[in-house]
């Protein structure tokens, strides 16, 4: 996996002005209020590899899926697709775009048309991009998709309220794949389903990478589906990124303490009967977020420094992290010794 | 059986049969589903969308929407039968003798009343206090359900409050009329994983500390890992294992219980590909006939095409295979 | 599975065999629909053919009472009319101006209803106010005032406009309930993510909206359309009892009642009575349609 990777993002920020009426704060006095959804995040992702964005509600990271895939426009930042940016582009380069990053939603039963078949659902992509002429060759290119992920030609005539969840999010990663893209944002695909079929579409996703050599930007908030999927994972926390790491150094030795946290939290299913310290708190309301760092309030390590100062992402070998405290080696160290490296 | 039944157990379902009537014909949601639960035990019942999970609690607590009724069997509270009860009756063992905790605590808690008001009304309902000492008894009840400066929090409304702290609220009016049992609905699936592990902590800390049986309905099995003592596996309205908690999650006897815990992503190893099992759940209208797992099954053999087997024992555990009678340990 | 054998096999095809009231309502409204569809065929006299009108057969009671000739079955008004054959006319321009406008308004309303709720922002906003305004006004005058209008700008108008204004006027009362409906049900479908999937995959906006949106947010078009026309048609009859609405030379049921309404104390009823049974029979029919195509269509009732 050597040479330019396939997505950058840089200092990319989401703002939404959730202010009240106009007329209301005037009369009441209200101030303007801004979430920050996306506060300055910076990643990469190398070709045919997987990045997961992991944290929970209100982290930013489906915003982050959406900024992406062009469904919002970035209030700051870049992110470059294969070198070119995303900024600005019209016309038939951003249609050509389009067709090299697709993107899989988190609800099957919202995710498609209830009122299309299924062949017209799959078959829309290649229609909009003129891709493939003709009703037949169509119909021979849906069957194809169809049965790459494990459904049947004959599906194509059904309509969506006649498959369950697995099969409609299915259909879902088909008409993904329809334009043959080299880049899927996954946003929470399997969250809504139940573990067994999880499994299946989790298991398809990962042939149809191995087969195509497809990238992946995978959101969830389920670490043990992340850790099955992932390459590198990113952990969010109110809009900003606070650790990046390969997948088994950030299971293996966790260094940012909202994510020592969160592997504390997630019940475990095979008891494996690891210590565990308990969490506090809960995640503070992004229209207000605290000073500084804003994981201090709940943080055990915290001192005057992380209330005042927002920490940057540090580079520490082959993990990234935002905190004080491991920047200054207060928290106690990984089992290898680590180099600081400003990014 | 390596747990012994206690002589009177506090909940007790068998045979129990839940029927939709449809104009196209009547469909079995679930179908002699049996299992007991201990004074202050917690069991988790845990299946799939469609397994039938979420309605076996509606049916114990009452609140069977209709046309869906109860079709056969029995439910017994503490050796009463409650399932043919009228509905009068019914509201005041609701409530009173089982408090029930649901998904969602947005839609849970009535937003036009303060959490303190719903609080004072709901233990006023079912115990003879007077108002000043309800007033106390629901400001102790806040305080031991983690809610901090519980006086002031008890004027104030839902909406006011975040999701975590709702849910607490929720687990505060269950516990207000000090039931014998509650029934829990997936209490944690809307809530951030941390707070999942407060409030899961939370639940288990209070049935312990007052006896509470808790009957934990969830598709998670991690959060009944975490949970429960005994656990019963629903798959197509049946019980397909039952049995303490940590043999059915590392010695599964029931072929749907091992695709299930095959399946679940662990968090301390790498593994290619999931164990998946293919095809879905059966619908209600297409049940297949003997066990209903068969058409999905590695080991199905003819039997099991035809006879449905009944739980049996299986090692530490009772399962619904007529498998497991080969694997007991002799 | 074709179209049909899904639609017989549905729940609205299901609900319909078994409500008594749908189907003699239905019935109704499809025997009222014949006989005016088909009037110049199944009416016994053509009653606006100056020609075959005999004077001396005026205001002749209903043939079953004394006095009555059983070639008029319902009797005749003071132009020697048949009354029968003039309710099949009538429905049938009854029946044309409430369709039409209900058409039009339809047309008018889920396009600004899709417009307002897919665009938002300033657009929304000021629809909706048009909406709000729209609203305050009765239906009735505003029919009145477009119609005045009309004929104030068109004086010599030959039938075909002064029918199109009337269409045109009923239709501005209506199309209101359409886009405040439909600009509901768009606010919630373009949250889902089938819409945000079709804007990923490169698709127009406007081919968004009409492809994938609008299917979505016809079924309580299609109930408050079944209501509205038994309204529209209403209006058209007042509005022709006033004299202000179809032209003489064509009248309607509301025609009707008005001819018979100078007659109406003089004894001679059944001029105005068979119309108005007429008219409220094609209004109940279409209204209880309406009312068991909205519970049929709501899930939450099932």
């Amino acid at each position: 996996m050597s040479g330019m990777p396939l997505v950058q993002v840089q200092d990319l920020a989401k703002r939404f002005d959730v202010s009240a009426p106009w007329l209301n704060r005037v009369i009441e006095r209200l101030p303007r209020q801004v979430v920050h959804a996306v506060d300055g995040v910076s990643f990469e992702i190398e070709r045919g590899s997987t990045l997961a964005l992991v944290g929970e509600s209100g982290c930013g990271k489906s915003t982050v899926a959406r900024l992406l895939v062009g469904l919002y426009e970035p209030s700051a930042g870049a992110i470059h697709f294969d070198g070119q940016p995303l900024a600005g582009l019209q016309g038939s380069a951003r249609r050509m775009l389009q067709r090299r990053l697709q993107m899989i939603f988190q609800d099957p039963y919202a995710s498609l048309n209830p009122r299309w078949t299924v062949a017209d659902i799959v078959a829309e992509p290649l229609r909009e991009h003129a891709l493939v002429a003709g009703r037949d060759a169509q119909h021979a290119r849906v069957a194809e998709l169809l049965q790459q992920v494990g459904l049947a030609a004959a599906d194509a005539a059904k309509y969506p309220h006649q498959f369950s969840g697995g099969q409609r999010q299915r259909i879902s990663i088909a008409r993904a794949l329809a334009t043959q893209p080299e880049f899927l944002v996954c946003d929470e695909p399997t969250s809504a389903l139940d573990v067994s079929v999880q499994a299946q579409v989790l298991n398809i996703m990962k042939r149809l990478q191995r087969e195509r050599g497809l990238t992946y930007l995978f959101i969830s908030h389920n670490l043990a589906v992340v850790r099955h999927v992932a390459d590198r994972v990113g952990v969010m926390y109110l809009g900003r990124l606070v650790e990046v790491a390969p997948k088994r150094e950030l299971f293996a030795a966790p260094r940012h303490p909202y994510t020592r946290m969160l592997l504390d939290a997630i019940p475990d299913v095979h008891m494996s009967g690891r210590a565990r310290t308990p969490v506090q708190g809960e995640v503070p309301n992004p229209l207000n977020p605290p000073s500084g760092c804003s994981f201090h309030p709940r943080c055990p390590h915290a001192n005057a420094r992380c209330q005042a100062e927002r920490p940057a992402l540090h580079t520490l070998g082959s993990v990234q992290v935002a905190c004080h405290a491991v920047q200054e080696g207060r928290l106690e160290a990984a089992t290898r010794p680590v180099t600081l490296t400003a990014t | 059986m390596s747990t012994a039944t206690p002589p009177t157990p506090l909940l007790e379902v068998k045979d129990l049969v839940v029927e939709f009537p449809t104009r196209r014909g009547t469909l079995r949601a679930l179908d002699h589903v049996g299992f007991t639960i201990a004074p202050g035990e917690i069991l988790g019942v845990v299946g799939e969308s469609g397994a039938g999970k979420s309605l076996t609690g509606a049916a114990i607590i009452g609140l069977l929407e209709p046309p869906g009724r109860i079709a056969g069997g029995e439910i017994r509270l503490r050796g009463e039968r409650i399932d043919g009860l009228p509905a009068d009756a019914l509201r005041r063992i609701r409530g009173k003798r089982i408090g029930a905790i649901f998904q969602d605590p947005l839609t849970s808690l009535n937003p036009l009343f303060t959490v303190g008001h719903q609080l004072v009304e709901t233990i006023r309902t079912h115990l003879p206090v007077s108002d000043a000492e309800a007033r106390e008894r629901a400001i102790g009840l806040l305080a031991r359900t983690g809610i901090p400066a519980p006086e002031a929090r008890f004027g104030q409304y839902p909406h006011q409050f975040s999701g975590g702290m709702r849910q607490r609220v929720v687990i505060a009016l269950a516990l207000a009329a000090e039931p014998e049992l509650i029934v829990a609905d997936e209490p944690t699936t809307a809530l951030d994983v941390s707070i999942q592990a407060q409030i899961i902590a939370l639940l288990k800390r209070l049935a312990r500390e007052r006896g509470t049986a808790v009957m934990l309905v969830t598709h998670d099995m991690g959060v009944i890992a975490e949970t429960c003592d005994r656990v019963a596996v629903l798959y197509a309205g049946r019980v397909a294992e039952i049995g303490p908690v940590a043999e059915v999650i590392h010695r599964p006897a029931h072929p749907y219980t091992r695709g299930l815990m095959g399946s679940i992503p662990a968090m301390d190893e790498d593994r290619d590909e999931l164990l998946q099992i293919d095809g879905t759940m059966p619908r209600l209208n297409a049940m297949p006939t003997g066990c209903a797992f068969h058409p999905r099954c590695p080991a199905a053999s003819e039997r099991c095409t035809r006879e449905r087997p009944e739980l049996m024992a299986a090692g530490a555990t009772q399962a619904a295979c007529w498998w497991v009678n080969a694997r007991v340990a002799p | 599975m074709s179209t049909l054998a899904r639609w017989r096999d549905s729940d609205v095809w299901h609900s319909f065999r078994r409500s008594p009231t749908a189907i003699v309502a239905a019935v109704i409204a499809a025997v009222c629909l014949f006989c005016s569809l088909f009037a110049p065929w199944v009416a016994p006299h053509n009653p606006f053919d100056l020609a075959t009108l005999n004077l001396m057969d005026s205001r002749l009671p209903p043939a079953w009472m004394e006095g009555g000739n059983p070639t008029y079955l319902l009797g005749t008004d003071d132009q020697g009319r048949d009354i029968l054959s003039a309710l099949f006319y009538g429905a049938r321009i009854s029946l044309l101006v409430g369709l039409a406008s209900v058409l039009l308004s339809l047309v008018v309303g889920v396009a600004l209803g899709l417009l307002a709720g897919f665009v938002g922002g300033a657009v929304d906003a000021f629809i909706m106010r048009v909406c709000d305004v729209m609203l305050s006004f009765p239906s009735i005058l505003v029919a009145l005032l477009i119609d005045g209008v009309g004929r104030a700008i068109f004086p010599n108008a030959h039938d075909t406009l002064a029918f199109g204004v009337l269409i045109f006027a009923i239709a501005l009362t209506g199309w209101v309930q359409y886009a405040r409906t439909v600009r509901g049900s768009t606010l919630v479908e373009r949250q889902k993510e089938y819409v945000q999937a079709a804007r990923v995959i490169g698709v127009a906006p406007l081919a968004i909206m009409a492809r994938h949106v609008l299917p979505n947010v016809m079924g309580p078009v299609l109930v408050l359309a079944t209501i509205q026309v038994a309204a529209a048609i209403l209006t058209e009859a007042t509005l022709s009892f006033l004299g202000v609405g179809v032209p003489p030379t064509s009248p309607s049921l509301g025609t009707l009642i008005r001819i018979g309404n100078d007659t109406l104390f003089s004894g001679d009823w059944w001029i105005t009575i068979f119309p108005g049974v007429m008219l409220v029979l094609i209004a109940l029919s279409v209204n209880l349609l309406g009312d068991w195509l909205r519970d049929a269509l709501n899930p939450k009732l099932q």
